[in-house]
């Protein structure tokens, strides 16, 4: 130390530092040491905390997918009808719209009633309105049945304009099969019950009058191309036995099929897809004996119907294909019962969910695909029409006291539950239940099929063949390297396979995709040959070595068996492929792959046999590793004390190595399993991707990884899709974690028994 | 036989065969992408060959031998080919033709026995274009305007001359287009948000119309300068069109190449082999520095290195304080106990933790999380777009400093606890604090270990692709993360990745035979670059554990 003091009166002169400055420098040097204790604690707590953030954030996207619906009162105001028949809601939750028994359509501010703009429906005056339908919620047509045997038909939209940046909506009444009422029906009998459909050709109407005929009314659009007028052609046909009341018909959009209630426990199925010849197919038991149908709706695209019952039951139907290519109504799923009859159904217009009120005001938010009942809450009040918002996030509700309700709703994510996301699941136009994983695709009344059962075993797929490729592998190559193999090629031998291990999956995955798959596919007799065959090489060679000159095997004695191997071994497989178009001509007719294809087994280029070399080539490394250490770890007195008993080297391998180094490899092996499940680019690479549920060594499959990365960036931020897919990495997370820590829990108890050996 | 069994000695070669085996294939995976990367920037000589087509007729083609191989006549038969004799294996060439433009395919196979009459003229050359690939023909004459400059013997000489002066105003265009022209667009988008950012702030009318006033001179100023450096890229353009190269098939179709077209062009036959080697270099200069073309498939890969290694250094910079603070932690300070092993256990783990979810977790936290609150607070004036909350350079590194914390933890955790512990004894006996024995003592004797964890950790991310492809990589950025214009490095940018290169390139292309040579020298340069950074972690960790072996006994 340097330090000299300042102060001249101190004398003699000396080097050491005064007590002052040595009090001021300890203090400094405790700072200091505090400052870095801090320093070192804080960072190493904040590492901690970020792995563990990843852990609460994962949880926390995922979560949101279990949690139920809530319903939240806002609002109440004076309801501008007194007798209502239809309500909606705008997208924007700002305008609402009420008919009223007399047909007059009134719009108001949903926010406080008050009315903004009314239409009335150019109904005679000495006709009355006797039966009320709507299309297509997202259409917007609805259509009113009259007492003289007429109908109308009426589309309301809301248009959208931002004048000065700020959102005016104005909504417009039009009247797209004209204004004047069309008459159904020829003697003017009063339309009891009536349904209405917009489809890609025309408007469909369908009515059942008062003396109980039934009959279909085709308007098809025919736009003049010069003047761009649009004039309707009609037909009208006649339905054969016609039930003998009618509760609710509906009609679905590809105006081919006809579904009507009856008054009692029954639905009819028409099918329509000649008109001209309409067939009536069926008529299906709905609810119980004695119970009626009370409400009956399309959910978006108009695949499914949803009944409710006077009993309070809702169920699910739609059209299933049978083996004759027929179609008949069945019953898919129930929901939770209610307790009183079923009111109103109230379909979402872009999922399959829908809202259910029963006579009791009591209300429920149910969804198709995932069979799940979100919310079951009785209102405090008596509950006569409902409107539900387009984006599911408000909803009005009606009362028979006069007065409007206006709720906040929140159902982000009902279309998944944890049921059935890992069972069968009926979805609409299959022909059975089935394992599905189809997210999303271009149209809006698309179901998704969110099924992890096709990821989670095209998983376990990819990594069963790597490690019944990889297992042997690596375990044999660590026993030997650990235990019979010279030092000084283990020095060489050991960086090579941690080359190895540092090789980038990508590469391995391009190479396997575009170099191995075709090569497999073209000489896959040589590689059946070269992985059944090869072992029994490797033995004729050791047999051979016995005979070849004594002075050669002194040389490369024990411990030098691989440099003598990997010639045989390159020239096996360079035989193997050589041949192998020869053998494909004997045996195969030229082509194994495509004797394979002949005899129905389904073969693709990349598949779980190509995926299962390349992805057991990144793996076997990583047991190799963790193997190596456990073996090379065992205490050399006993092997050496078993060798000295007389055990040959092999014996005492098998009888003392092993069982005592087992625990080690077996977490070897759990750890390169962990690995293999959660390899991404390897897969994504040499398979087709295609989420199959099978495994077959020539398909392909998709595993949880390649699917994140394929569809994560595809999707909506905070959608169910992708909570389903962080859902996806976190058992991905958790499933390799548990693994790893097992192992390492293995580990770490094996080396103290080695400790204590 | 049976005796030779019972001593076991079968077995033990069947164990050896497993890792004769495993060496085999790390050899031979090593071996196939050297030698096909390496193999591609040899200039291969250019055939002549009479080919027989599908329809018995015979045409005239130039083509590159690309490879052979054989195959049964089934196979052969099944994919609709005509065979005339009855032989059970034939064996087949892939023929690189070149000239997409002419033939709609720039590869074909032939069956060996269909090419006949093979040759080699000297004058063939392989022109590499801009779009529509390499073209193989015979340069004709040269002219300029409509006035012929050079034929005959001149020929290729003239070419090479204006072939070059041709590239210099390609250079000089693409100076001008992104880089002055870059920065008058970004200072114009910087006056909108400036205006937008006002607007936000609520600051009072009269300041924006000033403002205003000001960013409309300054708009009119840089719109003039704009006019300029259009005006003079109009005029390179019709410089560099200026020549025109009338070339010949091999079956006799003439067809005209402008200049500007044309990057390179060489005549293969007719070097010896010392050019053969100089152009060896140049090309694999030029694959190293340039920029790719027609869809990543042609080119160099400049962007992609440079974007790695902006990644993984950025990434470095992040992960060694808190990678090694953190076992310093762990090791030095933390309470030895059941806790503190949980959480050790724990942080190993995570080494083994697939990638893939801290891509997601990448990009769910850091991306939309993090970067949406930062846009909101700092950025508010360009919503919704977004200018941090979205994928970029910054993400990428620090999802993948995330993921490699382990690495360098569990690293630096060895290398401290193998210094012996009678050096720290020592220190603190000579009246040393605990910070000052673990700074000057301990942690330059752990150093090595420190560095074998970063290097391990930067190989790891350099050969990371699955995050990457969520958090910030894409197939072609439009410029480099690092540039002249302030700030300099530009952490909000998405970047190129040679790894996701040699994903996008062979799985997302169209032509992948042509872009097939250039995958595998991608994947050289990326296995180069891993294998070498580990060969020194590898060298480095041994070298350590020799020291203390030694100072410890």
């Amino acid at each position: 130390m340097q330090q000299t003091t300042n102060s001249p009166d101190v004398s003699p002169r000396s080097l050491l530092p005064t007590g002052e400055n040595r009090a001021k420098l300890r203090r400094w040097r405790s700072i200091k040491d505090k400052i870095s204790q801090y320093g070192i604690a804080f960072a190493g707590i904040s590492v901690v905390a970020a792995f563990a953030t990843i852990f609460v954030y994962l949880f926390s996207e995922v979560g949101p997918i279990f949690s139920s619906a809530s319903i939240e009162k806002q609002q109440s105001f004076n309801s501008v009808a007194a007798k209502p028949i239809f309500t909606n809601l705008e997208r924007y939750g700002e305008v609402g719209l009420v008919i009223d028994a007399e047909g007059l359509m009134q719009f108001f501010d949903a926010k406080t009633g008050a009315m903004t703009q009314q239409v009335k429906l150019p109904i005679p005056l000495d006709a009355k309105i006797t039966s009320f339908a709507k299309g297509e919620p997202r259409s917007g047509i609805i259509a009113v049945g009259l007492s003289n045997g007429h109908a109308l038909v009426a589309k309301h939209e809301y248009n959208l304009s931002y004048p000065n940046d700020q959102r005016k909506i104005v909504p417009v009444v039009s009247y797209p099969l004209g204004e004047t009422p069309i008459a159904l029906n020829p003697t003017g009998q009063p339309i009891l019950s009536l349904a209405v459909q917009e489809g890609s050709s025309g408007t469909a109407i369908t009515a059942f009058t008062a003396d109980g005929h039934l009959s279909l009314n085709l308007f098809e659009a025919q736009t003049e191309f010069l003047t761009g007028e649009t004039t309707f052609v009609r037909q009208d046909y006649a339905l054969p036995s016609a039930p003998r009341s009618v509760s609710k018909m509906l009609m679905d959009t590809t105006l081919r099929s006809l579904f009507v209630a009856d008054a009692e426990n029954k639905v009819h199925y028409y099918d329509l897809t000649d008109p001209a010849t309409p067939r009536y197919v069926e008529a299906v038991t709905a609810v119980a004996a004695g119970k009626q149908v009370t409400a009956m709706e399309f959910l978006v695209g108009s695949v499914s119907l949803i009944l409710g019952g006077s009993d309070g039951s809702l169920s699910q139907w739609f059209l299933v294909r049978d083996e004759h290519n027929n179609f008949h109504l069945k019953h898919i799923r129930d929901f939770e019962q209610h307790s009183g009859a079923i009111q109103q159904i109230i379909p979402e217009y872009s999922r399959k969910g829908f809202m259910a009120i029963d006579v009791n005001s009591e209300l429920g938010i149910h969804y198709g695909t995932s069979a799940r009942t979100l919310l079951q809450e009785s209102l405090d009040f008596k509950a006569t029409n409902v409107a539900l918002s387009p984006i599911n996030t408000e909803f009005l509700v009606l009362s028979d006291d006069g007065k409007t309700y206006r709720f906040a709703l929140d159902n982000a994510h009902p279309d998944v539950s944890w049921k059935a996301m890992w069972n069968e699941v009926w979805y609409e136009g299959r022909a059975e239940k089935d394992y599905i994983w189809q997210a999303s695709s271009g149209s809006d009344e698309f179901e998704a099929k969110m099924s992890l059962v096709p990821l989670a075993l095209g998983t376990l797929k990819a990594a069963l063949f790597a490690m019944l490729f990889a297992t042997p592998l690596a375990v044999m190559s660590a026993l030997y390297t650990a235990y019979f193999m010279t030092p000084v090629l283990r020095g060489k031998v050991k960086p090579t396979i941690e080359i190895m291990a540092a090789l980038p999956t990508v590469i391995l995955g391009f190479l396997a995709g575009l170099w191995l798959a075709p090569f497999v596919e073209n000489y896959l007799s040589a590689i059946f040959a070269i992985l059944l065959l090869l072992p029994f090489m490797m033995l004729i060679a050791a047999w051979c070595w016995r005979y070849a000159p004594a002075s050669w095997r002194n040389r490369l004695g024990l411990g030098w068996e691989v440099l003598l191997l990997i010639p045989v071994i390159v020239g096996f497989i360079y035989l193997c492929v050589s041949l192998s178009p020869a053998v494909d001509n004997m045996f195969f007719n030229g082509s194994l792959r495509q004797w394979f294809t002949d005899n129905g087994i389904t073969y693709d280029q990349r598949n779980a046999l190509v995926v299962g070399i390349a992805m057991g080539f990144a793996v076997i490394p990583n047991i190799f590793s963790i193997a190596e250490d456990a073996v090379f770890n065992v205490p050399r007195h006993l092997t050496q004390g078993s060798l000295a008993l007389g055990a040959t080297p092999w014996q005492t391998m098998i009888g003392v190595v092993l069982p005592t180094a087992s625990p080690g490899i077996f977490a070897a092996v759990m750890v390169g399993f962990g690995r293999a499940v959660g390899e991404t680019m390897i897969v994504l690479m040499a398979t087709g991707n295609s989420p199959v549920v099978n495994f077959n060594l020539f398909e392909g499959m998709r595993t949880l990884s390649a699917n994140i990365a394929v569809e994560l960036p595809e999707t909506a931020v905070g959608s169910t899709h992708f909570r389903v897919l962080f859902l996806a990495a976190l058992v991905l997370f958790v499933f390799t974690f548990i693994f790893n820590t097992l192992a390492e829990v293995i580990r770490q108890r094996l080396r103290q028994r080695f400790s204590s050996l | 036989m049976k005796a030779w069994f019972r001593t076991g000695t079968p077995w033990i070669w069947l164990n050896a065969g497993a890792i004769a085996l495993c060496l085999v294939m790390v050899i031979g995976v090593l071996g196939l992408i050297l030698v096909q990367g390496a193999a591609h920037f040899w200039p291969a000589d250019l055939h002549t060959v009479q080919a027989k087509q599908s329809d018995g007729s015979m045409k005239r083609l130039l083509a590159e031998q690309v490879r052979a191989e054989d195959v049964g006549a089934a196979v052969l038969r099944d994919s609709g080919v005509k065979l005339e004799s009855n032989e059970l294996v034939y064996q087949r060439q892939l023929l690189k033709l070149g000239n997409r433009d002419v033939y709609g395919r720039d590869f074909a196979w032939f069956l060996s026995h269909d090419l006949s009459d093979r040759q080699e003229p000297l004058d063939a050359t392989v022109i590499e274009r801009r779009e529509w690939g390499n073209f193989y023909g015979f340069p004709v004459k040269l002219l300029e305007g409509d006035k012929v400059v050079a034929e005959g013997a001149q020929l290729w000489q003239e070419l090479v001359v204006r072939i070059e002066r041709s590239n210099d105003i390609h250079d000089e265009i693409n100076d001008i287009e992104r880089g002055e022209i870059g920065v008058i667009n970004k200072a114009l988008e910087s006056l909108r948000l400036g205006k937008r950012r006002m607007e936000l702030d609520g600051a009072p009318a009269a300041e924006i119309a000033i403002f205003e006033q000001e960013a409309q001179q300054q708009k009119a100023e840089l719109e003039a300068s704009y006019a300029v450096l259009q005006q003079k890229l109009e005029a390179l353009y019709e410089q560099s069109r200026r020549d025109n190269l009338i070339v010949v098939t091999a079956e006799g179709k003439t067809m005209t190449i402008n200049l500007s077209q044309i990057v390179h062009a060489f005549q293969p036959n007719a070097m010896s082999i010392m050019q053969k080697i100089g152009h060896y270099f140049g090309a694999i200069y030029a694959f190293l520095s340039e920029d790719p073309r027609e869809a990543n498939t042609e080119g160099g890969i400049f962007p992609a290195i440079f974007g790695t290694i902006t990644m993984v250094l950025l990434m470095a910079i992040i992960v060694t304080p808190f990678g090694v603070l953190a076992a310093i932690y762990l090791r030095e300070y933390a309470k030895q106990g059941t806790v503190l092993k949980i959480i050790r256990i724990s942080v190993y783990n995570l080494a083994g933790v697939p990638s893939i979810v801290y891509g997601v977790f990448g990009l769910g936290f850091f991306v939309y999380i993090m970067g949406g609150s930062i846009d909101q607070l700092f950025y508010p004036e360009s919503l919704p777009a977004p200018t941090v909350g979205t994928p970029g350079l910054f993400w990428a590194s620090l999802t993948l400093a995330l993921l490699t914390l382990p690495v360098v933890i569990v690293s630096t955790e060895e290398g401290l606890s193998r210094i012996p512990s009678t050096i720290r004894m020592g220190s603190l006996a000579l009246g040393a604090t605990k910070s000052e024995t673990l700074w000057k003592v301990v942690v330059p004797l752990a150093t090595p270990a420190m560095m074998t964890g970063l290097i391990l950790s930067i190989a790891r991310a350099a050969g990371e692709v699955a995050p990457l492809m969520l958090v910030g990589v894409v197939k072609l950025a439009p410029s480099l993360p690092i540039d002249g214009n302030f700030p300099y490095i530009h952490l909000e940018q998405k970047i190129m990745h040679l790894g996701f290169h040699v994903y996008d390139v062979g799985f997302q292309s169209p032509n992948v035979e042509a872009s097939r040579p250039l995958l595998y020298a991608t994947a050289l340069v990326l296995v180069l670059l891993i294998v070498l950074l580990n060969a020194v972690a590898i060298r480095l960790r041994n070298k350590l554990r020799e020291k203390y072996r030694s100072e410890s006994d």
